[in-house]
């Protein structure tokens, strides 16, 4: 494991903790197929959540959420479809948010934005 | 907080419409959204303030901001919302204080480091804001000492968005916002090179003349061989015109201000001095008329506005183009319709021509040197239509100065009381009791009178106009050509300081005016 995939697990471990801080159940973490991968899957009452994790180490590049293109969002919409398939979850509703895990200065900030759609 | 309003003015015209914009942050991925019909320049001004407002030290947030601009059915167009766009988010997101962001109007274009440049028509927009109701504006400090031209209207000038930032409250590091303080314009305004009716040598009709065209505001063509002086007596009419009234300045500056000319960047401050434009006769009719892709902009004839449109070699100009000034001569304004919308511009200047006597030349005086045929020579000057020369009040032949009148004015016989100076307090003095005698009428100035208003007055003794109805009754002059020669007649009473005409003004009338067509003198 690299530097840069540590950074994007250890983001991926604030996320999961923040979602279940408040009440969320991680039901699924970095489930892949062809065409990529989700980061989490977690249940939000008896919503299904698909969430998009970016970490950043300084914001040297811009907002971490920035990153999230349009192509990005349409393929999660379809990795959506994909993981609904695999496990053979159907008729629930579900919703796209996308988090970001901001490291500067030894201190971490998360941002939560629900139903990016 | 995460809307905000902030205001800005769009221009069609001289006219503003104060323009709301709101600015929204909501919880989405970043992006930047632009709606309220703007125009491809304004859509540009999404990068423009992205960056702007990142090298500032205050970027944008990283959710998605959607800004509208309303009401969305005024075309908006240009660069000048940046700085409200840029300061309305700012307020969206709560860096600075919304309610203070809100109490002023925000003008200027950013660049991408943050600077906050200068724009054309500043003058007209903060007056659209005071209308408006408006009495608070920040602009551009490239464009504040225009700005304050505007009386009641509290303005500041910004150099950086960091310091308009700073000045609602952010807590960035910044100089605070500048007042104008008078020192960037010179008290003197910049006058065109100093031109005086003394240096022309003899041509003393010529420049009596001039005289009653700068007193009654007539129109004047001016026809005579090369070299007889023509171009030198046209650059000094400006000279011997009174300064602009308060809101003739206003007026024309602003024209100025939109079309972004020469004379108003260089000074930034108030006209003060009737403008001259002296287009060459390549000219095009959108230049000369106003107009142009988009928003419309001013032609020459509204920069002329209360001062001087000369036109050289007035028949090379092309025909659809002289023509094209028919109806802005007689209404004093002109409007250009376009699909966003319909502007009017002031354009009342006062039309200066000068033109050959024919395609050589040399047809003056007995015209033995002159090489064209008479045929050539009659549609030379057929050029200037019979509607056109209609609205020209004074039409004047030339004569080259002769050796005679060269020495006296090398002994300085014939110059006496020449001087431009010495003209324009004689001009001002027959302004001053021609609007005397007009007070109570919507005109000040004789060439602006309709001819039945004239012919009431007309009081004179019998046997005053007989010059006027013996040339009417030789056919000499129409019913129309009387009228104008009542008013220059009057003009040239006014300058004498005479309540009453007499003969010797009608004669110098009939004489200037001429007969009704070219060909005809």
């Amino acid at each position: 494991m690299n530097l840069r995939q540590n950074l994007g697990r250890y983001g991926e471990d604030r996320a999961a903790i923040y979602l279940q801080d408040r009440g969320y159940v991680i039901i699924d973490r970095n489930w892949r197929s062809r065409s990529g991968e989700i980061d989490l899957v977690a249940r939000d009452r008896d919503r299904l959540v698909f969430v998009e994790v970016k970490t950043r180490n300084g914001s040297g590049y811009g907002h971490p959420f920035e990153s999230i293109t349009k192509d990005k969002v349409a393929r999660m919409r379809r990795l959506v479809a994909d993981w609904c398939q695999a496990k053979e979850v159907s008729g629930v509703k579900v919703r796209l948010d996308a988090i970001s895990v901001l490291i500067s200065g030894g201190r971490v900030s998360i941002e939560h934005l629900k139903q990016v759609f | 907080m995460s809307l905000a309003k902030s205001y800005c003015v769009s221009l069609l015209g001289l006219a503003g419409t104060l323009i709301e914009i709101e600015a929204e942050i909501s919880s989405n991925l970043p992006s930047f959204v632009l709606v309220g019909l703007p125009d491809a320049s304004l859509s540009e001004a999404k990068d423009r303030v992205r960056a702007a407002a990142h090298n500032s030290g205050l970027p944008l947030p990283g959710r998605r901001v959607t800004v509208n601009l309303s009401p969305a059915s005024v075309p908006k167009r240009g660069s000048a919302f940046d700085l409200a766009i840029a300061i309305g988010i700012m307020a969206a997101n709560g860096r600075v204080r919304p309610e203070s962001v809100s109490e002023w109007i925000h003008i200027g274009e950013l660049g991408l480091d943050g600077a906050v440049r200068g724009v054309p028509g500043v003058l007209p927009s903060v007056l659209a804001a005071k209308r408006a109701g408006w009495l608070k504006a920040i602009v551009p400090i490239a464009n504040l000492a225009e700005a304050c031209l505007v009386d009641g209207v509290e303005v500041l000038g910004a150099e950086t968005l960091a310091q308009v930032a700073h000045f609602h409250g952010a807590e960035n590091p910044a100089s605070d916002l500048q007042a104008f303080n008078g020192s960037e314009v010179s008290a003197e305004p910049v006058s065109q090179v100093n031109l005086d009716l003394a240096d022309v040598i003899g041509q003393d009709e010529a420049v009596e003349a001039l005289t009653l065209a700068a007193a009654g505001g007539h129109h004047m063509l001016m026809v005579g061989p090369p070299g007889a002086g023509k171009t030198m007596l046209a650059e000094r009419l400006p000279s011997i015109l009174p300064d602009l009234s308060v809101e003739a300045a206003i007026e024309t500056t602003a024209l100025h201000s939109i079309s972004g000319s020469k004379v108003h960047e260089v000074s930034g401050a108030l006209l003060t001095r009737p403008p001259y434009e002296a287009p060459h006769h390549t000219a095009s009719m959108v230049s000369l008329v106003g107009g142009g892709l988009g928003m419309p902009k001013p032609g020459l004839i509204s920069l002329a506005n209360h001062g001087v449109l000369f036109l050289d070699e007035a028949p090379e100009f092309q025909r659809p183009v002289l023509e094209a000034m028919r109806q802005p001569l007689e209404s004093g304004e002109v409007l250009i319709n376009r699909s966003a919308g319909i502007a009017r511009f002031p354009a009342r200047f006062q039309l200066l021509m000068a033109a050959n006597p024919c395609p050589c030349g040399n047809f003056a005086g007995k015209g033995r040197a002159c090489v064209c045929a008479p045929a050539a020579r009659l549609a030379y000057l057929g050029k200037l239509s019979g509607p056109l020369l209609d609205r020209i009040d004074i039409r004047l032949r030339l004569q080259p100065a002769n050796s005679a009148q060269i020495a006296l004015a090398r002994l300085g016989a014939t110059q006496l009381g020449r001087t431009s100076a010495e003209i324009r307090a004689r001009v001002e003095a027959a302004r001053k009791s021609s609007s005397r005698r007009l007070a109570g009428t919507p005109w000040t100035i004789n060439a602006q009178v309709p001819g039945a208003y004239l012919r009431r007055q007309l009081k004179a003794k019998a046997g005053v106009t007989a010059a006027l109805d013996n040339a009417v009754d030789r056919g000499l002059i129409s019913m129309r050509g009387y009228d104008r020669c009542l008013r220059l007649a009057w003009t040239s009473a006014d300058l004498d300081g005479r309540s009453q005409l007499v003969a010797e003004d009608i004669a110098k009338a009939v004489l200037l005016r001429g007969g009704d067509g070219v060909t005809s003198w």
